[in-house]
C-alpha cells in the first residue's frame, strides 16, 4: 500500500515524526504571533535563521550554531525595537527580513567552491533529518508546549493587551523575551529540517485557515494544529507519491487548507 | 477619615525629549470607597496620570502611594481592576470569547488557571459575568458585542479578581446613550452596595458629574478639586438596580 511504503525508510519515519511534531508546535507560536499583528515575524526569523547558517559557513563553524545564534540575537533585536517604539512593528520585521537575506546571499557568493546548496536551505529536506536535528526538535518541542501550558494565560492577554497585563501584575517583559527566543529556537532547527519557507508557512497558514471559524481562543489554537497536522500528512504523501519537493508540497497543502476553510465561512455567513 | 486607597504626593512627570512637564507637583487622594471622577480635556496628561497610577510610568519627583504602600513596593495588583479605553483595537477580530475574557482576570496562582481546561474553581469568573449582567454572553465573541456589552464583559474581567479599587479610562466612550445609564448603574452598585473604590477617568465632564460623588480636574499638567453642581447630582449610589438584589451577587462571593 503506497501510504505504507515510506514507513519502509528509517530515514522517513524520522522525517515523517520531525515534521508532525513541528506541525504541532508551529501554530502555537504562530496563533499569537498572527493575533498580535507579526505575521511576518516567522518568516523574518527563518530568513535571520539562513543568514545564521550562511556566517557558520562563512567562519566554519556548525551550522546549526550560527543559525541558532544569529536567529536570537536578530529577535531579540526585533522584540527590543518593538517594544521600545522605536520603529513600527512591521517595518522592524521588514528591516531584518530583507536586511538578512541580503546578507546571507552575499556571504554565500563569498563562500564558493564548499558546496552551499542554497534551494535545500531554501525548501529544506526532508530526507536528511539527522538523529541530532530529531533529538533537538523533541527537546525544544517539548520546552514549547510547556512554556506555553505554563503562560496561556499571560500570552492570552499580552496578545489582547499588553497594558492590560502589565496592570494585572503579569511579567510582560519576560514572556514577551521568551517566546520570541522560542520562536527563534524553533525557526532556527526547523530550517535545517524542512526550510526557510516552510517554517513561516506552518507558522502562519494554519492560523489563518482557523480564524475563518470564528471560534474562541482555544478552539482557534486547537483548529489551528489540526489543519497544520493534516497540511503537513498531505504534503508529506503527496511529495512521496508525486515525486515533489516536500517543503512545497506541503505549504501548498496548508493554502489550500485555507482556501478550504475561507470558503466553508463565506457559505456558513451566507447560510446564517 | 477613611484610609486612602489611592496618593498622589508632588508628582510631576515629563516625557524623555520633551523641555516641559506633563504633570507638575500633582497631588490628590482618593479614599478607600469613594466614587471619584478625574476629567480633563485631550492632551490634559490624563492618560499619563493614569499609566503612573498602574505603575506603567514612573514619576520623576514625588510619591505615589496605594492602599498606603510606596508603588516602588506595591505587591498586591490583583487588589486593582482596571478597564481599559475603547476596551482593544484588535477586539473586532480577536479570536476571544467573553468567557475566555473573563477568566483572564483571575489572580495569579488562583485555581481558575485550571478553569481554562475544565478544571479547577470556576466561580469567581461565574459570579463576575453574573454581577455584569453578561453570564447569557458567555459563549459569544468579543468581536460580535456591542460597545457597552464589551464593556461590561471588560467590568466583569476586572471583578474576577476581587479588586478594592476599579479605574476606568473612558468606559463609554463607544458606547449609546442607553447602554452608558446600565453601565453607570453597574458602577453605583459596585461603589454602594460592594464599597468598592471607583477612578473614573474621562473627558465628558456632566457624566462625571453625574455619577461621581468627587471630581478632580487636571487643567495644563495640575490637578484641583472641582465643586460639584449639586443640582446635577444623581441619585445616591446605594439606590442601585434591581438586578443586582437577584441573590446572584453577594459580597462573600467577591
Amino acid at each position: 500500500m503506497i501510504l505504507l511504503e515510506p514507513f519502509h525508510y528509517d530515514f522517513l519515519v524520522r522525517a515523517f515524526l520531525a515534521g508532525l511534531l513541528l506541525s504541532v508546535v508551529a501554530p502555537f507560536i504562530g496563533t499569537f504571533l498572527v493575533i498580535r499583528g507579526y505575521a511576518l515575524f516567522a518568516d523574518a526569523l527563518s530568513h535571520v535563521s539562513l543568514l545564521g547558517i550562511a556566517l557558520a559557513i562563512f567562519l566554519g563553524i556548525p551550522t546549526l550554531v550560527g543559525a541558532i545564534l544569529v536567529s536570537l540575537a536578530a529577535a531579540f533585536g526585533m522584540e527590543r525595537l518593538r517594544s521600545t517604539g522605536r520603529i513600527m512593528n512591521e517595518s522592524a520585521v521588514a528591516l531584518f527580513l530583507s536586511g538578512s537575506l541580503a546578507l546571507a546571499v552575499v556571504l554565500i557568493s563569498l563562500t564558493k567552491g564548499t558546496g552551499i546548496n542554497l534551494l535545500s536551505y531554501l525548501f529544506g529536506s526532508l530526507s536528511t533529518v539527522t538523529v541530532t536535528d530529531f533529538g533537538l526538535l523533541i527537546i525544544l518541542s517539548v520546552l514549547a508546549l510547556g512554556f506555553f501550558l505554563f503562560f496561556w494565560r499571560e500570552l492570552f492577554l499580552i496578545s489582547l493587551d499588553e497594558d492590560l497585563a502589565r496592570v494585572s501584575g503579569m511579567p510582560v517583559t519576560f514572556v514577551n523575551y521568551a517566546f520570541i527566543a522560542l520562536a527563534a529556537l524553533l525557526a532556527a532547527v526547523a530550517l535545517q529540517i524542512v526550510g526557510v519557507l516552510l517554517v513561516g508557512a506552518l507558522m502562519v497558514i494554519p492560523t489563518l485557515a482557523a480564524l475563518q471559524f470564528h471560534a474562541g481562543f482555544r478552539m482557534t489554537v486547537m483548529l489551528a494544529v489540526l489543519v497544520s497536522v493534516i497540511s503537513f500528512i498531505a504534503g508529506f504523501f503527496l511529495s512521496y507519491a508525486f515525486a515533489l519537493p516536500a517543503g512545497g508540497a506541503i505549504v501548498l497543502s496548508a493554502v489550500a487548507c485555507f482556501l478550504v476553510s475561507l470558503l466553508v465561512s463565506v457559505v456558513r455567513r451566507k447560510m446564517a | 477619615m477613611d484610609s486612602p486607597a489611592v496618593q498622589f504626593r508632588n508628582v510631576s512627570f515629563h516625557y524623555p525629549g520633551s523641555a516641559d512637564p506633563l504633570l507638575r507637583e500633582v497631588s490628590f487622594f482618593v479614599e478607600e470607597g469613594a466614587y471619584v471622577g478625574i476629567i480633563g480635556e485631550n492632551g490634559s496628561g490624563k492618560t499619563t496620570l493614569l499609566n503612573l497610577l498602574l505603575g506603567i510610568l514612573h514619576p520623576d519627583t514625588g510619591e505615589i502611594r496605594l492602599f498606603n504602600e510606596p508603588m516602588g513596593s506595591f505587591k498586591e495588583w490583583d487588589s486593582i481592576g482596571y478597564v481599559p479605553q475603547y476596551v482593544f483595537r484588535r477586539d473586532r477580530v480577536f479570536p476571544a470569547t467573553v468567557r475566555e475574557i473573563v477568566e483572564s482576570g483571575h489572580t495569579p496562582g488562583d485555581t481558575t488557571t485550571l478553569c481554562q481546561f475544565g478544571m479547577g474553581d470556576c466561580e469567581p469568573a461565574e459570579a463576575a459575568l453574573r454581577v455584569a449582567s453578561v453570564e447569557h454572553l458567555a459563549k459569544r465573541r468579543i468581536g460580535d458585542l456591542s460597545g457597552g456589552e464589551r464593556q461590561r464583559v471588560f467590568i466583569a474581567r476586572a471583578l474576577v479578581s476581587r479588586p478594592r479599587l476599579l479605574i476606568l479610562d473612558e468606559p463609554t466612550a463607544s458606547v449609546d446613550a442607553e447602554s452608558q445609564e446600565k453601565f453607570y448603574a453597574l458602577l453605583r452598585a459596585l461603589n454602594g452596595e460592594f464599597k468598592m473604590t471607583i477612578i473614573l477617568i474621562s473627558h465628558d465632564l456632566d457624566r462625571v458629574f453625574e455619577a461621581t460623588g468627587l471630581v478632580y480636574l487636571l487643567e495644563n499638567g495640575c490637578m484641583r478639586e472641582k465643586k460639584k453642581d449639586r443640582e446635577k447630582v444623581a441619585p445616591p449610589a446605594a439606590k442601585s438596580d434591581s438586578s443586582f438584589h437577584s441573590g446572584h451577587f453577594h459580597t462573600g462571593n467577591f
